[in-house]
C-alpha cells in the first residue's frame, strides 16, 4: 500500500509582473487502489497541481509538500520522481522530433526498470497494450506526439502508464479531445493498468463524462487553487447538474 | 527578368520550420537581397583576380579573415598532410599537373584562398573509380595535419558512367589546410561523398568542392563539421545535362570558440535538374557560430528544374550564434518546384520535460533531443560506418557540454 500526500501546497509561476501565486493550498490524500476526481473550472489550477507534482521547472513550489510513502518528492528530480512511482498523463503532450515511439518507450521502461526490457515479452507487451488502445503498430515507427491527432496523443499517454506501471498516476484531462469510442477505449485503459498495479489516480478534468467509465470514490471540487469542496461521486453527478457557478460565485 | 527572394521561410513543405523559434538568436538575413546575381561572382585561376577579403565582401562577410591571412598569401609552402587511402579493387590514385586540371574545364576556383590553393597545391591527387564500377566497400581518403602546418591541397575525383561509389574523406589533426576538391560524375552514376571534419580545436580548413552532376546522376555530397577552429567549406553543384540530381546533406556541431561556416550554390543551368539541399547544425558554449548560405540559381534555360533547401540550427546554450540565409533566384517560371526553410530554434525545455517524467536521466534524455533533431539527415546519409562515427561524436559533444 503506497500513500501519496500533498500537504498545504502552494505553488506560483514567474509572470512579467512578478511571481503569481496559482496554487493557494492544496491538501489531498491518494492510497493506492483509489481514484480521485478533481474537477474545475478552466484557468483553476488543476494543471498546475499536476506539473507541480510532476517537477515541471516553470512552477515553483513556495510553501507545504508533497510526499510519496513518505519520501520527500518535491527535493527529488523529475526523472527521479518517475522513477519513484509517478507518473503524469499530460494535458498537452509534448512533440519530440526524431525520436520514434519504441525507442522512447524502451528506453523508458529501462530507466523505470533499472534494467532493459527482456526483449521477447517487452515486444509483445507494446504490441498487445497497442491493439488493446486501437493504436495501429505502425505507431511505433512515428516519432513522439510529432503530427499525432489529440486522441492519438492521449492513446499514447495510456500507453505509457500501461507500460510504465505507474504507483501512482495523474491524468489531466485524459478526455479532453476524445470522442466517445475513444474515450471508452482510453478509459478502459486506465482502468486496466489501474487493476495490473494497484495504482492510484488522480483523474483531473472539467466534465463528468469519463468518470462514467472511471468511476472515482473521491471528488474534489478545484476553485481558484484550491480544493472548494469534496464528496463521493454524488457530488460529480450534482455538478453535472448544477455547473461549478455555485463555487465561483462564492470565489 | 530575375526573381530574387531572400527571407527565411518555409515553402512547400508546411511545418518544418519549428515552434521553438522564439527567444533563440536568430540571425537570418530577413531583409538581405543580394545585389548582385550569383552568376555575376568573380571565378577565376588568376590569384590576382581575387584581391585579399577584408571581411565586408558579400561572400566574406560572416568569416574572421583576420585570422585567415595565411591562407590568402600568394606563397607556395610545398608541405603535405599525411595522407592515406584504401582504394577498393579497380579504384586508382595518380596526379595530375595544375595546368593539365585547368585543361580538363574543371570549374574555376570561386575566392581568393580556392585560388590561392589550386595555384600551389604543386599538383592534383587524382582517384578514378571505372565506369560500371560497383564497389562494395567505400573509398577511404585520410588526411591528417600533425603540427598545424600550412597545406594547399587539390583533389580530384571522377566517377565513371554508371559507376556505384561512395568516397569517404576525412580530415584530423592539426593544419591550415586550404583545399580545391573537384567530384565528377559521369552519366548515370550513383556516388555518395562524405568529407569529414574532424580537426583539433586550433586547425583552420578552408574548402571548395565542385560538384558537377553528369546527365541522369545521383550524387549525394554530405558534409559533417564538428572540429577546427575555424572551418569554411564552399559546395558548389552544377549539372552538364538533364537528368541530374544533387542531394547536399550537412551536419555540424560548434561548441565555445569554433566558427564553421557552410556555403552551398547550386547553379541550375541544364533542364530537368532536381537538387536537395538539407543541413543541420547544433551550437553549444560563447562563441559558437555557424554560418549556412545556401545560394541557388535557376537559370532560364534550366526548365523543370525541382528544387529544395532547408537549413535548421539548435542553439543548446546562451552565446551561440547560428547565421542562416537561404537565397534562391529564379529566371524562369517553368519549374517543377522550388522552395527553402531555414529556423534557428533554442534547445526546448519542454521536450527535456516530457522524456524526463518518464523517467529518463537528464543527460540521456538531452542527447534523445539532440540526436533527434539530426535523425531526418542522418537516416539519409546510408553509410553505416559514418552514421555511427557521427552518433559517436555527437555524443561526445554533448558529454563534454552537459558538465
Ligand atoms: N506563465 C503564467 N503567467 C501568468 N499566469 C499563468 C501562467 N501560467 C499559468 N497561469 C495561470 O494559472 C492559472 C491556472 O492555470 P492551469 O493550472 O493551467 O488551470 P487549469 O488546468 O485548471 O485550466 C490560470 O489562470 C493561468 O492563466
Ligand atoms: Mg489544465
Amino acid at each position: 500500500m503506497a500513500v501519496l500526500e500533498i500537504k498545504d501546497l502552494h505553488v506560483s509561476v514567474d509572470t512579467e509582473q512578478g511571481p503569481k501565486e496559482i496554487l493557494r493550498g492544496v491538501t489531498l490524500t491518494i492510497r493506492s487502489g483509489e481514484t480521485h476526481a478533481i474537477m474545475g473550472p478552466n484557468g483553476s489550477g488543476k494543471s498546475t497541481l499536476a506539473y507541480s507534482i510532476a517537477g515541471h521547472p516553470k512552477y515553483t513550489v513556495t510553501s507545504g509538500s508533497v510526499t510519496l510513502d513518505g519520501e520527500d518528492v518535491l527535493a527529488m528530480s523529475v526523472d527521479e520522481r518517475a522513477r519513484a512511482g509517478l507518473f503524469l498523463g499530460m494535458q498537452y503532450p509534448v512533440e519530440v522530433p526524431g525520436v520514434t515511439v519504441s525507442n522512447f518507450l524502451r528506453t523508458a521502461k529501462t530507466a523505470i526498470d533499472g534494467e532493459a526490457p527482456k526483449l521477447r515479452t517487452w515486444v509483445k507487451d507494446v504490441k498487445d497494450a497497442m491493439a488493446e488502445l486501437r493504436m495501429d503498430a505502425e505507431f511505433a515507427n512515428r516519432n513522439v506526439n510529432e503530427g499525432f491527432s489529440g486522441g492519438e496523443k492521449k492513446r499514447h499517454e495510456i500507453l505509457q502508464m500501461e507500460l510504465l506501471r505507474p504507483k501512482f498516476a495523474i491524468l489531466d484531462e485524459t478526455d479532453s479531445g476524445l470522442d466517445v469510442d475513444a474515450l471508452r477505449i482510453v478509459s478502459e485503459g486506465v482502468n486496466r493498468a489501474k487493476a495490473a498495479t494497484d495504482a492510484g489516480v488522480l483523474l483531473i478534468t472539467h466534465y463528468t463524462r469519463i468518470l462514467r467509465y472511471i468511476q472515482p470514490q473521491f471528488v474534489h471540487v478545484f476553485v481558484d487553487g484550491r480544493i472548494a469542496e469534496e464528496g463521493g461521486p454524488e457530488l460529480a453527478e450534482r455538478l453535472e447538474a448544477e455547473g461549478y457557478d455555485r463555487f465561483l460565485v462564492e470565489a | 527578368m530575375s526573381l530574387l527572394t531572400s527571407h527565411p521561410g518555409t515553402d512547400r513543405h508546411p511545418g518544418l520550420s519549428g515552434p521553438t523559434d522564439q527567444g533563440a538568436h536568430t540571425h537570418s538575413a530577413e531583409t538581405m537581397v543580394p545585389d548582385q546575381s550569383r552568376a555575376e561572382r568573380t571565378t577565376s585561376y588568376a590569384v590576382a583576380d581575387f584581391p585579399v577579403p577584408h571581411g565586408r565582401e558579400e561572400d566574406w562577410r560572416f568569416t574572421p579573415v583576420a585570422e585567415l591571412a595565411d591562407l590568402f598569401r600568394d606563397e607556395r609552402t610545398g608541405l603535405c598532410l599525411d595522407w592515406a587511402e584504401q582504394l577498393p579493387e579497380g579504384v586508382t590514385l595518380s596526379t595530375m599537373s595544375v595546368a593539365d586540371w585547368q585543361a580538363s574545364g574543371a570549374p574555376k576556383p570561386g575566392d581568393r584562398a580556392a585560388a590561392v590553393a589550386a595555384a600551389h597545391s604543386g599538383g592534383v591527387g587524382v582517384i578514378d573509380i571505372p565506369a560500371e564500377a560497383e564497389l562494395s566497400e567505400p573509398v577511404r581518403i585520410t588526411l591528417s595535419g600533425e603540427d598545424g602546418q600550412l597545406v594547399h591541397g587539390h583533389l580530384l575525383v571522377r566517377v565513371g558512367r554508371h559507376a556505384r561509389a561512395t568516397v569517404v574523406l576525412s580530415h584530423s589533426g592539426r593544419a591550415s589546410y586550404s583545399e580545391v576538391l573537384t567530384l565528377q560524375v559521369a552519366d548515370g552514376a550513383e556516388v555518395t561523398f562524405v568529407t569529414l571534419q574532424e580537426w583539433e580545436d586550433e586547425a583552420i580548413h578552408l574548402a571548395q568542392h565542385d560538384v558537377v552532376v553528369g546527365r541522369d546522376a545521383t550524387v549525394r555530397h554530405i558534409v559533417i563539421t564538428l572540429g577546427g577552429r575555424i572551418v569554411r567549406l564552399n559546395t558548389n553543384a552544377s549539372y552538364v545535362a538533364p537528368g541530374g540530381s544533387f542531394e547536399g546533406l550537412g551536419v555540424y556541431f560548434a561548441d565555445a570558440g569554433q566558427h564553421l561556416e557552410h556555403r552551398l550554390f547550386v547553379d541550375h543551368a541544364v533542364p530537368h535538374c532536381r537538387s536537395n539541399v538539407e543541413y543541420k547544425g547544433a551550437l553549444q558554449g560563447e562563441t559558437a557560430h555557424t554560418v549556412w548560405v545556401g545560394d541557388v540559381l535557376i537559370r532560364a534555360a534550366a526548365e523543370g528544374t525541382d528544387t529544395y533547401e532547408l537549413n535548421r540550427n539548435l542553439i543548446l546554450t546562451d552565446g551561440a550564434r547560428a547565421d542562416s540565409v537561404p537565397n534562391l533566384e529564379i529566371e524562369t517560371g517553368e519549374i517543377a518546384g522550388a522552395g527553402h526553410a531555414s529556423a534557428t530554434g533554442r534547445f526546448d525545455d519542454l521536450q527535456l520535460f516530457y522524456l524526463m517524467s518518464r523517467g529518463i536521466a537528464e543527460e540521456d534524455a538531452r542527447r534523445m533531443v539532440v540526436r533527434g533533431f539530426f535523425a531526418s539527415v542522418v537516416a539519409r546519409i546510408g553509410v553505416p560506418e559514418v552514421e555511427e562515427r557521427l552518433m559517436a561524436a555527437i555524443d561526445a559533444e554533448l558529454e563534454g557540454a552537459v558538465k
